[in-house]
């Protein structure tokens, strides 16, 4: 699954970190670092961290389907690593 | 009313330039409101678009995979996607983007959204010795990251601005040895001024940092085997490194359009409050409109002597997206103006920063709030007795209250009677360079795009 946390919407609360410790967490004591990608046996507890922010700065993303097209499509393809 | 598109103007096919953030946003807009014709997105590099604010944080750092940067995906885009191809040209008469591969695309609407690239060392011979990199796309982020994964004796970053510093704080985490060379008094005196520059100079020495001010570096060394081996800098001091982050900022990606009739120069195009592109003449390309950091517009809290704005920072980039592609579905009647506040945060040095409105434009700051030990203070900053913006650090929860002195333009200092701030605001010079930095460039400084 993707996700995306707003950063400028963030204060810190931290809710998010209770809620799904394996995706967020504090780098340095206040910054908010998380996995954009977490695994989706991760979901239940990222949708209640999504529920759980105070400034709903957390926004859970639909599947890499258009992206798999947009792979397909890519003409010079080269991967890294 | 929005959803419903004027069927007069409707177009049938919108070509988006640029798949980074904002194009991706911008498709995201164009769908959500309900265009259902032919959407193509053309991108330079081979990726489905990726977030990049962590490529100086916890990619470079190695505690993020870059494959986990892809963006998250609101909207079902149905979208063409050109990726690994650059725009070579736009034909203005002809509505027709014509590729480096030789191809094109025709359009109705066009969406330019290419943003910047970083700024490459001038020298291509040094640029090329193994241990020199710069850091903007998912490359670079790998490439450095691991670079710094086999621990390398003594890291030089090459400028004090956001990316590198940030890329130094991650050199500390790592617990490598880094100096920043920065030409001003401080590091990121061109986004907080020095006064502010000051504190985080503190800041970055108390984390370890060798930092150099008042130079830059003039020579890159290499040894036998083209491995970067030193540097020299303009003050005739000399120092040894195996590894250089060239982060003396950002160009924008213009060189595709400069044979247009588009207003285009190294500072970004020109667009209005609507994000229309305007052409040399200042009149408006009806079927052009342009977002990011590529973008330069008139914000009406800062039009200052009539100067242009633009703002390299991801919130711009996604709500300059979704009102442009508003306003390309949009009868003139219903548009909206890109009016946001500028925003941006970054963390460095157990610094959370966050920052509302444009401190670039200040003549004086203020500390409104601060700790014991400035462990988390906010900094407010004013032009002329007006509070044109404020940033936090560690104290993000303070900052919506200061959004609305901004937007208010409250008198300056402002009168907080805030627990924890000083008895008497006392006000200090911000410290700006009077030749202002690029990375908010106000349209003053002489900046010419070096065509690659």
């Amino acid at each position: 699954m993707r996700i995306i946390v707003d950063l400028n919407r963030c204060q810190s609360f931290g809710q998010c970190c209770f809620a799904a410790p394996d995706v967020f967490h504090f780098h340095n004591a206040e910054a908010l670092e998380y996995d954009p990608a977490p695994d989706e046996a991760r979901r239940w507890d990222v949708i209640r961290a999504a529920k759980a922010c105070p400034v709903q700065a957390i926004q859970i993303g639909l599947d890499d389907e258009e992206y798999e097209g947009a792979q397909r499509e890519k003409t010079h393809g080269r991967s890294y690593q | 009313m929005a959803g419903h598109i004027n069927e007069m103007i409707a177009p049938e096919r919108i070509v988006i330039v640029g798949a980074s953030l904002a194009g991706l946003r911008a498709a995201e807009a164009l769908r959500r409101e309900g265009f259902m014709g032919q959407l193509t997105l053309i991108g330079d590099e081979p990726y489905p678009p990726y977030d990049r604010p962590p490529l100086s944080k916890q990619v470079l750092g190695g505690r993020l995979a870059v494959e986990h940067t892809t963006l998250a995906l609101f909207q079902r885009l149905e979208a063409q996607w050109l990726l690994g191809v650059p725009a070579r040209r736009l034909d203005l008469a002809k509505r027709r983007v014509l590729l480096a591969d030789g191809r094109s695309v025709d359009f109705d609407y066009l969406l330019i959204a290419t943003g910047t690239c970083a700024r490459p060392w001038p020298d291509a011979e040094e640029a090329a010795l193994d241990g020199v990199f710069v850091l903007r796309n998912r490359d670079h982020a790998c490439q450095v990251s691991a670079r710094l994964a086999t621990r390398p004796r003594h890291v030089l970053v090459a400028g004090g601005g956001f990316i590198g510093c940030e890329a130094a704080s991650v050199c500390r985490d790592l617990g490598l040895d880094v100096t920043i060379v920065e030409r001003g008094p401080t590091p990121l005196g061109g986004v907080l001024g020095s006064t502010i520059g000051q504190i985080m100079a503190q800041r970055q020495r108390d984390y370890g940092v060798y930092l150099h001010t008042g130079a830059v570096v003039t020579t890159l060394q290499g040894n036998q085997d083209h491995r970067l081996c030193g540097a020299q800098l303009s003050d005739g001091c000399s120092l040894e490194a195996d590894v250089a982050i060239i982060a003396l900022g950002a160009i924008r990606n213009v060189e595709w359009l400069l044979n247009t009739d588009l207003s285009v120069d190294g500072r970004g195009i020109v667009c209005d409050l609507y994000c229309r592109a305007l052409d040399s003449q200042g009149a408006v390309v009806e079927n052009v409109f342009v977002a990011g950091d590529v973008a330069r517009w008139p914000h009406p809290l800062y039009a200052y002597d009539h100067q242009l704005l633009a703002v390299e920072h991801w919130g711009n980039a996604v709500e300059q997206a979704a009102i442009a592609a508003h306003n390309m579905l949009s009868p003139s009647f219903e548009y909206r103006r890109h009016t946001a506040l500028p925003r941006f945060w970054s963390s460095q040095f157990g610094f959370n920063m966050k920052s509302v409105g444009l401190p670039t434009v200040a003549d004086e700051v203020v500390i409104t709030q601060c700790s014991f030990g400035m462990r988390r203070f906010t900094a407010v900053y004013g032009r002329q007795g007006q509070t044109v913006a404020a940033v936090s650090f560690n104290a993000g929860q303070m900052l919506p209250s200061y959004q609305t002195l901004v937007e208010q333009a409250a008198p300056f200092p402002p009168d907080l009677h805030a627990a924890d701030g000083p008895a008497r605001a006392q006000p200090m010079p911000a410290g700006f360079p009077a030749q202002g930095h690029p990375k908010y460039d106000t349209g003053m400084e002489p900046y010419t795009v070096s065509q690659p």
